[in-house]
């Protein structure tokens, strides 16, 4: 299931001694260290106000600035490559309404091809093929707002998916998702062949669908490895404000 | 939300009006307008002829004329004031019914209200003859500052997402007990307003991050490029030009 990080290739997504203060002097992130090797799954995991929004931001160039680099698929973050780093890191924020803001869907997942200079046919071809990978081929002349949550939150996906990108970067993709929205949402981030990072709460969402999970806490990364060893370890997780829902034991879920 | 899939001015249909280009109905449209309200008030039958013209389109993109006459009440409250014009203006006046009116009072009024209703029958046929979006790739084609378009194109996506939250506030504040009316109530309403303000400012932040991070650099991608051939142009611009020969003669005769 987990493809390893082939030695030819470079990793996804490289972070190295990261570390960021807001201007009003609030430091974010203290050294933060992240390899994600291509094709893996990887859920990010910590409290509120760990800074998991500030990495994020980081990895497409939206922040910058503080010490540490970035580099995605061996391309480092820096000014002159913002283009194609923003067409390699595909972002999926959480409101969907935010990541959607033109009048159809079509236009809507059209958006960052064009903006890298696509025109006619082959643009027809890969926005097509972005809303047949989330299951809404059908959909593409609908304006965004009068799709339900979950049917947003599927072509949020594909708006990114449209741009071929590296590493495809979740904000809680399963926030505000009815269950079974949730699970067909878990179906396509399986099927999909690409590096993922997901940051979520949810987590049973990130055991079902990320073998291997990083929690951040106070800026650092303070635990790497396999998802399911780090649910069951209860002191880590206590000292990170992270916590089980309630009946949930994942000892007794068996994951490949 | 659940508002209908296309905007409520337009109506659906696949007339030749219908399938021409954007940016050409617009520019039909404006200058027709334009050599309406150049025509001279005195040529009442060139007015009449107009409203011939207005109708043939109609037709030709069959809107039916009820649909069509309905879409003009929006004008009522605009020419309200032409209907005072006779009874306030100057000058020379006459007896109708007993009721002493000015001559270039219902001058005027006539002009406002000859010149508007044509004016509002054509944007109606517009309206409801193209798609709100349609119109807005329209505009950018006809080069208006992109900077406007780019506006009016999030105030239809976002619209609906504001009235939304605007219902939800409403509903909270319902809720707690609290029923608008009267004007010791308007401070709550100010600040709802305020709030709502706040929200969307913090909502267009969002926004503008989620289109940096898909390669926004300044300028909108060109998605849907609208082109219009020799043909087209030269059926837009029949209507135009029909009505400029109309003018032409109100002028001479």
């Amino acid at each position: 299931m987990t493809p390893s990080p082939s030695s030819t290739a470079p990793a996804s997504l490289d972070v190295s001694g990261l570390a960021y203060a807001y201007p009003d002097g609030h430091q974010a992130l203290f050294g933060v260290d992240l390899t994600v090797g291509q094709g893996e799954r990887v859920a990010l995991l910590g409290p509120n106000g760990a800074g998991k929004t500030t990495l994020v931001l980081h990895l497409n160039g939206i922040l910058g600035g503080g010490v540490g680099t970035v580099t995605v698929a061996g391309l480092p973050v820096e000014k002159r490559n913002f283009a194609e780093i923003r067409r390699r890191v595909g972002i999926v924020f959480q409101d969907p309404d935010d990541q959607l803001f033109m009048p159809t869907v079509r236009e809507d997942v059209a958006f960052g091809p064009a903006a890298a200079g696509m025109r006619g046919a082959e643009l027809e071809t890969r926005v097509h093929e972005a809303l047949e990978q989330v299951g809404m081929a059908g959909f593409a002349d609908r304006p965004p707002h009068h799709l339900s949550f979950g049917q947003r939150r599927r072509v949020a996906v594909a708006t990114v998916l449209a741009m071929r990108p590296e590493i495809l970067v979740l904000d809680e993709p399963s926030s505000n998702l009815d269950p079974a929205s949730r699970r067909e949402l878990a179906d396509i981030l399986r099927s999909l062949d690409v590096t993922v990072l997901m940051v979520t709460h949810d987590l049973p969402y990130a055991l079902e669908l990320c073998p291997r999970s990083v929690i951040l806490s106070e800026g650092v990364i303070a635990a790497d490895g396999r998802t399911q060893d780090l649910l069951c370890d209860e002191e880590l997780m206590r000292a990170h404000r992270l916590e089980l829902p309630f009946g949930f034991d994942p000892r007794s879920v068996s994951v490949a | 939300m659940g508002a209908g899939h296309a905007h409520k001015l337009y109506r659906h249909g696949h007339s030749p009006v219908h399938e021409l280009p954007p940016h050409c109905k617009l520019a039909a449209a404006f200058a027709f307008v334009v050599v309406v309200v150049s025509t001279p008030r005195e040529a009442v039958w060139a007015f009449g002829l107009y409203a011939v013209l207005i109708a043939a389109v109609a037709a030709a993109a069959r809107i039916p004329a009820g649909f069509l006459l309905r879409r003009l009440l929006i004008e009522v409250p605009f020419v309200a004031f032409a209907v005072l014009m006779p009874f306030v203006a100057q000058g020379e006046r006459v007896e109708v019914l007993g009721m002493s009116l000015s001559v270039s009072g219902l001058w005027g009024a006539w002009n406002v209200l000859a010149k508007g209703t044509l004016g509002v029958a054509a944007s109606v046929l517009l309206a409801s003859t193209t798609e709100l979006r349609a119109l807005l790739l329209g505009l950018q084609r006809l080069k208006l500052p992109p900077l406007l378009v780019q506006i009016a194109t999030f105030m239809i996506r976002y619209g609906d997402v504001i009235t939304d939250e605007l219902r939800r506030m409403s509903i909270a504040r319902r809720s707690r007990g609290f029923e608008a009316g009267g004007i010791r109530h308007w401070g709550v309403l100010a600040k709802t307003a305020g709030a709502l303000f706040i929200r969307s400012y913090e909502r267009g932040e969002r926004v503008h991050l989620a289109m940096v991070s898909r390669g926004y650099a300044g300028s909108m991608p060109v998605i849907d490029e609208v082109v219009a051939t020799r043909a087209q142009w030269a059926y837009a611009a029949v209507l135009p030009a029909a009505a400029l020969a109309v003018c032409l003669m109100g002028w001479t005769l």
